[in-house]
């Protein structure tokens, strides 16, 4: 498994997550380059089926980024999210898919550091896991 | 507070007592229509009717031991627009707490309606009525069976048949309702209970319609709880079973295999809430190019696609909500076992949010409100 690059897809919020990926870029912080970024206006914008979609068509791990709680653009936003994808992991563990591939993580426009170690953590995390079984299921 | 009264039974007629409570409320004019099962004129099933003229409600039949729609979405077309009278709706248990539900979505508005329930043995498969009633096994004598059997919590159906699967598991024999009509713990031959709520409690006084005492059944909460306990065993081993079998995905397609993409469990469940549903729109429309990408990445896809996904995401919207009322399981071409895959991964979504579906009207389900504090998920399994 040396050589196995996990492809992560990365759904980010405007204000915060995808700011703090843009400041993580001009401030030259460095990380792997395995993440595919979306940009949405919020968090709160994340649909289970995108999430779900990226996981049987390709991505190995989804990140979801957003505002710290209270933080939020649209005021509510990345609690809806936090709720969303609580219901989405819950199903899914129910059904025997405990593997840790769904990330959510509150990142500021202020957190370039912290967006650049995310992203290098779970790029570690996956690499170690593997390839995404639910991505192989051709009968899905 | 709920007022309660019993109901003399003449004659072991205990369908005409009540035919005559419900007769009173529309003569005297508590509401002007009542939605009730009627049997239909071949004898081998039921439908809801919306009855006007007291007269009419001859004949139908409070017991009726199927459930051929979701009362819920019969109940939701009918006040959601401009419902200007008072009517009353005959439901089940699950018919109730499945209107509880869509009133959260605003799909049903309970201004104008009032829900009367029924205590509820189990309802058998439509086809399985149709047959029993060739057989002989149906109408009038299976009621008579069924309700003695409901005295102890005892029932014994006609050999060879059974109830529903989710009828089988449900632990809610009984309804929260503006009127409960009760037959546990009643020798409903002589005697049965109906419970009255706050909304037509002083009405009902009023116009004389019951006279309302304290007694009831002793035995009656003795008889509920232990119609739950076999209730929540029989679900308690389901789900266990089918933990057993969906170890994971790949064995979650397995079990689910035979399914055809037929999209009856959605049509037929109550709590699918989405005007439009997002399988049936552009969402799922895609380039004949897109298809071919998916199939070159893996080698080959299944088609039509997007099995799993449907199934993922309708029970990431109606899981929180599901009552459990099991039509999904009816309406399946397959006979896949949806409603238990429902309930169990439900019982485990519902917890998390300490929601009970249907219970109250007032609570906001999970997928709409979020509280500040909860959920410590950020990037952490749950």
């Amino acid at each position: 498994m040396a050589d196995f690059e996990p492809r992560i897809v990365a759904f980010l919020c405007h204000w915060c997550t995808y700011t703090g990926a843009d400041l993580a870029g001009t401030t030259r912080q460095q990380y792997p380059p395995n993440i595919r970024i979306i940009h949405l206006m919020c968090s709160g914008a994340v649909d289970s089926i995108y999430v779900l979609k990226a996981l049987i068509d390709g991505a190995d791990g989804v990140l979801i980024g957003g505002c710290h709680p209270g933080d939020c653009h649209y005021q509510t936003g990345n609690y809806k999210a936090r709720r969303r994808v609580a219901i989405l992991k819950g199903i899914l563990e129910q059904m025997g898919f405990t593997e840790h591939r769904i990330w959510l993580k509150w990142i500021s426009a202020s957190e370039g550091k912290l967006f650049a170690d995310t992203v290098t953590k779970m790029v570690d995390d996956l690499k170690k896991m593997g390839p995404n079984p639910m991505k192989q299921l051709w009968n899905a | 507070m709920a007022k309660k009264a019993a109901v003399k039974v003449a004659e072991e007629k205990t369908d005409e007592a009540i035919i005559g409570f419900l007769k009173s409320l529309l003569e005297k004019e508590v509401v002007e229509a009542i939605l009730i099962p009627k049997t239909l004129p071949s004898q081998d099933g039921f439908v809801q009717t919306l009855i006007r003229d007291p007269e009419k409600l001859n004949g139908v039949c409070v017991f009726s031991p199927t459930m051929p729609v979701q009362s819920a979405r019969v109940v939701s077309n009918l006040s959601v627009k401009n419902l200007g009278k008072k009517v009353a709706a005959v439901l089940k248990a699950c018919e109730i707490r499945a209107a509880v539900e869509l009133a959260k979505f605003l799909q049903v508005k309970m201004d104008n309606l009032y829900l009367i329930g029924i205590d509820c043995p189990g309802t058998f498969e439509v086809t399985d009525y149709a047959r029993m009633v060739q057989e002989g096994k149906g109408g009038e004598s299976l009621t008579k069976e069924l309700l003695k059997g409901m005295e102890k919590g005892e029932l014994s159906l006609p050999s060879g048949y059974s109830f529903r699967t989710a009828c089988q598991m449900c632990e809610y024999p009984v309804t929260q309702a503006d009127i409960s009509i009760k037959l546990f713990g009643y020798k409903a031959d002589q005697e049965i209970g109906i419970e009255i709520g706050d909304k037509l409690g002083k009405e009902i006084e009023e116009k004389g319609i019951l006279s309302f005492s304290e007694n009831g059944s002793p035995s009656r909460s003795e008889v509920i709880s232990k119609v739950i306990a076999e209730r929540t065993k029989k679900r308690d081993a389901l789900f266990q079973e089918f933990k057993g079998i969906v170890k994971d995905l790949q064995a979650f397609l397995d079990r689910f295999s035979t399914c055809v993409r037929c999209h009856n469990c959605m049509v037929a469940c109550p709590i699918c809430y989405c005007k439009e549903c997002v399988f049936r729109t552009a969402v799922f429309e895609h380039d004949g190019d897109q298809f071919l990408r998916w199939a070159d990445r893996k080698g080959e896809i299944r088609m039509p696609t997007d099995t799993l996904i449907f199934h993922l995401i309708r029970m990431s919207h109606m899981v929180t909500s599901c009552i459990g009322c099991g039509l999904c399981d009816s309406a399946c071409p397959s006979r896949l076992p949806v409603a238990t895959l429902f309930r169990s991964v439900g019982e485990r979504i519902q917890k998390m949010f300490q929601y009970v579906p249907g219970r109250n009207v007032e609570e906001t389900p999970p997928v709409a409100s979020f509280k500040e504090d909860e959920l410590k998920i950020e990037s952490g399994a749950l």
